[in-house]
C-alpha cells in the first residue's frame, strides 16, 4: 500500500467557490470548476435524488429544472445556471405537502425501481407548468428524453394525466 | 366484498415515498467518511496472455492510495459452484474487450480516473474467437484450456418418449432454423458498489445485486475472510433485470481496496462498462423440428439449441438447460428431444436476461406454431387453444403443471383485439399476430446444492402495533418489499403501512435466495406467509379466550380482530399483540419455504425446468409495415398474463407493461453486438432502448387462476410476459408481409432485404433467417485485424507507449482462408436438409 503523494504545500488550489440558489436556499461551496452540475448537486451538496445514468445526456436521469425549464445537469457546468433556480426533486413537495405528481405516481405505479422518477417527475412538473392539461402526444413528447425501462411509459401517462387534474 | 382486506387492492408501494422523494438510498448514494473512488482497468484486448501488469506508475499518481490486480485475489469463483471459471480481475489472461484487469482507489474520482492509463499492462495477442461456428471448430484456439471440445462450455442431449415414432407418424412436419440476437438489460442505475471495513474486522458491502446471499459467499471465498464477518447489503436497485445477479469484479475490488486501505471504497460503473460487464440475453441459434398430426396435434418435437456464451460461464448451464426445458410446459407434446451447447467467445459473458433461456426458444416455438397454423389452415388462437397442456398434469419431460390459464389468457387476449377478425383481413402493410408462453415461479433447485429453505422471513410486532418484517429478497424494482408488506398485513389484519420492510441484508435478515428466476412472490411470499400465521395464531387464541368467540372464527382486518361472525366482537390489534405478548413473549416468528419434491423428472439435468407454479401468458400484437422504408411500428401489444392472484393488481400491470415494453425493444432493434470484440453501440443513444415516442400502445390483462400452493393464490409476474410478446410481433410481420422472420430483430433494413428493395437487387424474399450453422460472414482474421486497429486508437488516445507485441501475422492468414472456405459449406446446409448433430465433433466450421 502506498500513501497519497499529494502536497499542501506545492499542489495548486484549484476549486473555486460558487454560490448557487437550490430549491428555494442559497448554498455556497467549492468544487472543481470542470465538475458539473450533477457532480455538484450529488457531492457537495448532498442532493443524491437527482440520479446519473450516462453522464452524457442520453437517459435524461439527471434532469433537473433551471428557472422551471427541464435541463441535463450531466452537461451543465454550475457556472452555467449561478443566478438561476435549480429544482431537484427533493425542492418538488411543497413542505410536508407532496405534489400532485408526486401522489400520482405512486397510486398508477408510475415508478418502478424509482431510478428514472427524479428526472420523469420533473420532466413531468415542466409539461403541467406550462400545458395544464396535455394529450398523450404531448405527454409523449415530454418526458421523451427520459428514459424509463421498467414501466414500458404507460403508468407514467396515467399519473401524469391525473395529476393534471390536481394541479 | 372481497375476502381479503390487503390483497388485490390497487395500493401504492410502500417503499414508492423514497422514490418519490428522492430519499431512496441507492449504492451510488452513499457516502461515508474518508470514502475513497474506485476505478476498474479494463481489457482492450478481446484475448490475449498477460505478460505483466505493471502499477508502480500509478502507485505514485497524486491521491491515489491503492492498486491492486489480478494476482491479489487469484481464487476462482463464478455464480454456478460446478462452473467457476472466472476470477474477481483478469489472471494471466483476459478474454474480451472491457474483462477487468486491475483496480485503482484514490482520495478523489478524477484521481482514480487518471491513475489507469499509468498502469503499464502488457499482452501478448491470442487469436479471438467471435462466432458459435468458429468455438465450436476451432480445437487451436482454446479461450478456457478446460475444455474438452474446441470451446464448448457445456453440452446436453435429453430425450422423452419416442422420437422417431412421433415423427415416423406425423402427416405433417417443419423443419426451421432461427437466430435470437443477443441483447442486454440496459437498467438506467448503472452498477454501483461501497465496502466499508471497520476496525473490527468486519467488512460491509452495500451494493445494487440481486442476489446478496450468493455474492456473500463468493466474497467469503475470494476474500479469505469468515462469511460470519462479511455483512452484504442489497441497496434498492435502479432496475437490475437479471444484469445485477452475478458476481461482478467492482465489488470484489471494493472490498479488498477497503480491507487494504481500512477506508470505505466506492465503485460506480460509468455507462460503457455496463454494456461490457453484460451477463445479458444469449445471442441463440436453433433448430426446431416439429411433426403434427392433420389436425395439429403435435406427435414429436426436436430442438437443437447453440448459445454464445461469451468469455466465462456465468449461469450458463441452467441458461443451457432453460433453452429447452420449458418447451412442453405449454402445449402437449409426446416426445420430445432437446439438444443443446454452449460456447465461449471472446465477448462480454452472457447471463441470465428477463425470461432467462426460454425467451428465444419460446420465440422459435411460437412462431413454428403459426406456421403449422399457417400450412394448416387454422387460425393460429383457436389451434393454440385445441393444443393446450391441461391444468394438474405432467409433461413428457416430467415437469408437474398445476394451475395452467394459458386457455384464458389467449382467450382474452384474442377478445380485447378482435384477433380472429383481423387475422389475414388487414391491409398490405397492417399485421396482427398472437403468441403464447409460460414462465417458472421460482427455480426448484438453488444454484448451489443445499437441503435448506430457498427462502426465509422473520416477522416480529411491537407493543405499539408496529409489525417488522425481515426477509433476504432484493428490492429491484420489481415491488417485492411491497410484496413482503402486503403478504403480512394481509395475514395479521393491519395495512402495509404499518409494516417495516429490511431486505436484503445477509446480516439481519433470513436468507433468500435472491431476485432472479421470478422467485420472490412464489417463495418470499410463502415464507412470509408462514411467519405472520404464526403470529395471527397467537393473537387469535388470546383475542378469542378474552372476547369468548372460538378461535375458528376470528378474524383479523383494518387493525382490528374481530368475531367473524360478530364483528362487533372485536379489539384493536395493538390490545391483540399486547395481551399474546403478556401470554407468548415476545412476539416474533419465522417461516420458511422450500418447493415440494417431486415437481420434476429425475433424470440428469431435471434440474432445471421445475418450478411450484407456472405463469402463462398470451400476446396480440397489432403492427404497421412502411412499404417504402421498411419501418416497423408496433402499434399496439395487448398481453393477458395468468398470474395465479394479482396481490397488488398495479404492480401486476407494471410488470406485464414493463415485460412487454422490453420485448418490443428485443425484437425491434435493441442488439449487443460487437466487431472484432469490440461493443458495436456501448452508450445509450445507440443501443437505443425504445423511448417514449417508440414504444407501442401496451395494454395488461390479469388472468388469476388461483394457485392452490401459492402465497393468496399468487405466481410470478415479473418475466413471463415477455416471452409472449416478441413472437406475437414477429407473427404479425408474417400477417403485414408475408415474411416470415427468423431472426431477431427485425430493424428496417431487414424488411427492405425482404421486401426486394434493398440494393436495388429487386428479389423480394418470403424468410428472412439463418440458413443453419456456419453461415453467414465470417472472417476471424479480419475480426482480429479491425480490433487491432480500434485497440490502437484507444491506446494513442490514452497517450501511452507500452512496447506493444506485434499482432501474430500469420494466425490471420489462416483464419481468412477458414473464413473464405466456409460459405461453401454454409450453402450446402440448407433448412430443408439434415442438420449438423451438436453431439457430433467438428459440427462447427468445417
Amino acid at each position: 500500500m502506498t500513501t497519497p503523494a499529494t502536497n499542501p504545500a506545492t499542489d495548486p488550489v484549484t476549486k473555486q467557490l460558487t454560490t448557487l440558489r437550490v430549491n428555494g436556499e442559497s448554498h455556497t461551496f467549492a468544487a472543481e470548476p470542470h465538475h458539473t452540475l450533477l457532480e455538484v448537486l450529488r457531492e457537495e451538496l448532498g442532493l443524491t435524488g437527482t440520479k446519473h445514468g450516462c453522464e452524457l445526456g442520453e437517459c435524461g436521469a439527471c434532469t433537473v429544472l433551471v428557472d422551471g425549464a427541464p435541463m441535463l445537469s450531466c452537461l451543465t457546468l454550475p457556472a452555467q445556471v449561478r443566478g438561476l433556480e435549480v429544482t431537484t426533486v427533493e425542492g418538488l413537495a411543497d413542505g410536508p405537502r407532496l405534489h400532485p405528481l408526486q401522489m400520482a405516481f405512486a397510486e398508477e405505479g408510475a415508478a418502478q425501481c424509482g431510478y428514472c422518477t427524479p428526472g420523469m417527475l420533473l420532466a413531468a412538473k415542466a409539461l403541467l407548468d406550462v400545458n395544464p392539461k396535455p394529450t398523450l402526444e404531448e405527454m409523449q413528447q415530454a418526458i421523451a428524453g427520459n428514459l424509463c425501462r421498467c414501466t414500458g411509459y404507460t403508468a407514467i401517462y396515467e399519473a401524469i394525466a391525473k395529476a393534471a387534474q390536481h394541479v | 366484498m372481497s375476502e381479503f382486506s390487503v390483497v388485490g387492492r390497487r395500493l401504492p408501494k410502500v417503499n414508492s415515498w423514497a422514490h418519490l422523494t428522492g430519499t431512496a438510498k441507492y449504492a451510488d448514494d452513499i457516502a461515508l467518511p474518508r470514502m475513497l473512488y474506485g476505478r476498474l482497468l479494463r481489457s482492450t484486448q478481446a484475448h490475449a496472455r498477460i505478460r505483466s501488469v505493471d502499477t508502480t506508475a500509478a502507485e505514485r499518481h497524486p491521491g491515489v492510495v491503492a492498486v491492486v490486480t489480478g494476482k491479489d485475489m487469484p481464487e476462482k469463483m463464478g455464480i454456478m459452484p460446478s462452473t467457476q471459471d472466472e476470477t474477481a480481475l483478469a489472471v494471466g489472461k483476459v478474454r474480451y474487450v472491457g474483462e477487468p484487469v486491475a483496480a485503482v482507489c484514490a482520495t478523489t474520482e478524477d484521481a482514480a480516473f487518471d491513475a489507469l492509463s499509468l498502469i503499464r499492462v502488457e499482452y501478448e495477442a491470442l487469436e479471438p474467437i467471435l462466432t458459435i461456428e468458429d468455438a465450436l471448430g476451432r480445437e487451436d484456439v482454446k479461450i478456457h484450456d478446460e475444455a474438452k471440445r474446441a470451446n464448448v462450455f457445456k453440452e446436453v442431449h435429453l430425450s422423452f418418449g419416442d422420437l422417431e415414432a412421433g415423427f415416423a407418424s406425423a402427416d405433417h412436419t417443419r423443419d426451421d432454423w432461427y437466430f435470437f440476437e443477443g441483447n442486454t438489460h440496459a437498467p438506467i442505475e448503472n452498477h454501483s458498489a461501497v465496502a466499508s471495513y471497520d476496525g473490527d474486522g468486519k467488512l460491509t458491502l452495500w451494493t445494487s445485486t440481486q442476489v446478496p446471499h450468493y455474492l456473500h459467499r463468493e466474497l467469503e471465498k475470494v476474500l479469505g475472510l469468515p462469511r460470519s464477518h462479511i455483512r452484504v447489503v442489497a441497496t434498492p436497485n435502479g432496475g437490475a433485470f437479471g444484469g445485477k445477479s452475478d458476481p461482478f469484479a467492482h465489488e470484489f475490488a471494493a472490498c479488498l481496496l477497503s480491507m487494504r486501505t481500512k477506508r470505505p471504497v466506492k465503485f460506480t460503473l460509468d455507462r460503457e462498462e455496463v454494456f461490457y460487464a453484460h451477463r445479458g440475453r444469449h445471442p441463440v441459434k436453433m433448430r426446431l423440428r416439429a411433426g403434427v398430426k392433420k389436425d395439429g396435434e403435435f406427435t414429436a418435437v426436436h430442438l437443437q439449441t447453440w448459445l454464445d456464451g461469451g468469455a466465462y460461464a456465468s449461469y450458463g448451464i441452467a441458461t443451457t438447460y432453460y433453452t429447452g426445458a420449458l418447451m412442453t410446459v405449454t402445449y402437449r407434446i409426446p416426445a420430445y428431444k432437446f439438444d443443446g451447447v454452449r460456447v465461449y467467445t471472446n465477448k462480454p459473458p452472457c447471463g441470465p436476461k428477463r425470461g432467462h433461456g426460454t425467451t428465444q426458444p419460446r420465440w422459435a416455438f411460437e412462431c413454428t406454431v403459426d406456421k403449422i397454423a399457417t400450412d394448416l389452415g387454422f387460425d393460429p388462437l383457436e389451434y393454440r387453444q385445441r393444443i393446450l397442456q391441461p391444468a394438474q398434469s405432467r409433461t413428457v419431460n416430467g415437469l408437474r403443471i398445476t394451475s395452467m390459464g394459458l386457455g384464458q389468457c389467449l382467450e382474452a387476449a384474442g377478445k380485447a383485439t378482435q384477433y380472429s377478425k383481423k387475422r389475414g383481413q388487414l391491409p398490405r402493410g397492417k399485421g396482427i399476430g398472437i403468441s403464447g408462453s409460460a414462465y417458472i415461479s421460482g427455480a426448484g433447485l438453488p444454484i448451489y446444492w443445499n437441503a435448506m429453505p430457498h427462502s426465509g422471513a422473520t416477522v416480529k410486532i411491537d407493543r405499539g402495533g408496529g409489525v417488522a418484517v425481515y426477509c433476504g429478497t432484493s428490492e429491484i424494482g420489481q415491488g417485492s418489499d411491497h410484496m413482503l408488506a402486503t403478504v403480512t398485513a394481509e395475514a395479521l389484519g393491519v395495512l402495509p403501512e404499518d409494516v417495516h420492510v429490511v431486505s436484503g441484508d445477509t446480516t439481519l435478515a433470513p436468507v433468500d435466495l435472491g431476485s432472479y428466476s421470478s422467485r420472490v412472490t412464489f417463495m418470499a411470499g410463502n415464507a412470509t406467509k408462514e411467519a405472520a400465521c404464526k403470529l395471527r395464531d397467537q393473537l387469535f387464541t388470546v383475542a378469542g379466550e378474552k372476547l369468548g368467540v372460538p378461535v375458528e372464527r376470528m378474524n383479523a382486518a383494518f387493525r382490528k380482530v374481530y368475531d367473524r361472525a360478530d364483528p362487533s366482537k372485536s379489539m384493536s390489534f395493538v390490545e391483540a399483540a399486547n395481551l399474546a405478548e403478556a401470554r407468548y413473549g415476545t412476539l416474533s416468528a419465522a417461516g420458511s419455504y422450500s418447493p415440494p419434491p417431486g415437481i420434476g423428472g429425475d433424470y440428469k439435468g431435471a434440474g432445471v425446468g421445475p418450478t411450484p407454479a407456472y405463469s402463462y401468458q398470451a400476446s396480440v400484437a397489432e403492427v404497421s409495415v412502411d412499404l417504402e422504408t421498411g419501418v416497423l411500428t408496433v402499434d399496439r401489444i395487448v398481453t393477458a398474463h395468468d398470474c395465479g392472484r394479482a396481490l397488488n393488481p398495479v404492480n401486476v400491470e407494471g410488470q406485464i407493461e414493463g415485460s412487454a415494453y422490453m420485448g418490443y425493444g428485443e425484437i425491434s432493434g435493441e442488439e449487443q453486438v460487437f466487431r472484432g470484440g469490440l461493443h458495436k453501440k456501448p452508450s445509450l443513444l445507440d443501443y437505443k432502448i425504445p423511448t417514449s415516442l417508440d414504444t407501442p400502445v401496451l395494454e395488461a390483462i390479469i388472468v388469476e387462476s388461483v394457485d392452490a400452493e401459492g402465497p393468496f393464490g399468487a405466481k410470478e409476474a415479473g418475466e413471463g410476459p415477455l416471452n409472449s410478446v416478441i413472437p406475437a410481433i414477429a407473427n404479425a410481420v408474417y400477417d403485414a408481409i408475408g415474411v416470415r422472420f427468423d431472426e431477431t430483430p427485425i430493424t428496417a433494413d431487414k424488411i427492405l432485404d425482404a421486401l426486394g428493395k434493398r440494393d436495388n437487387r429487386g428479389v423480394p424474399k418470403d424468410r428472412i433467417g439463418p440458413a443453419g450453422l456456419g453461415e453467414g460472414k465470417r472472417d476471424p482474421g479480419g475480426a482480429q485485424r479491425r480490433l487491432g486497429f480500434s485497440t490502437e486508437a484507444r491506446e494513442r488516445r490514452r497517450a501511452v507507449s507500452p512496447s506493444r507485441p506485434e499482432q501474430a501475422e500469420p494466425a490471420q492468414g489462416a483464419g481468412l482462408e477458414r473464413g473464405r472456405a466456409l460459405p461453401d459449406r454454409a450453402d450446402k446446409t440448407g433448412a430443408t436438409g439434415p442438420g449438423p448433430e451438436p453431439g457430433e465433433p467438428g459440427s462447427g466450421s468445417r
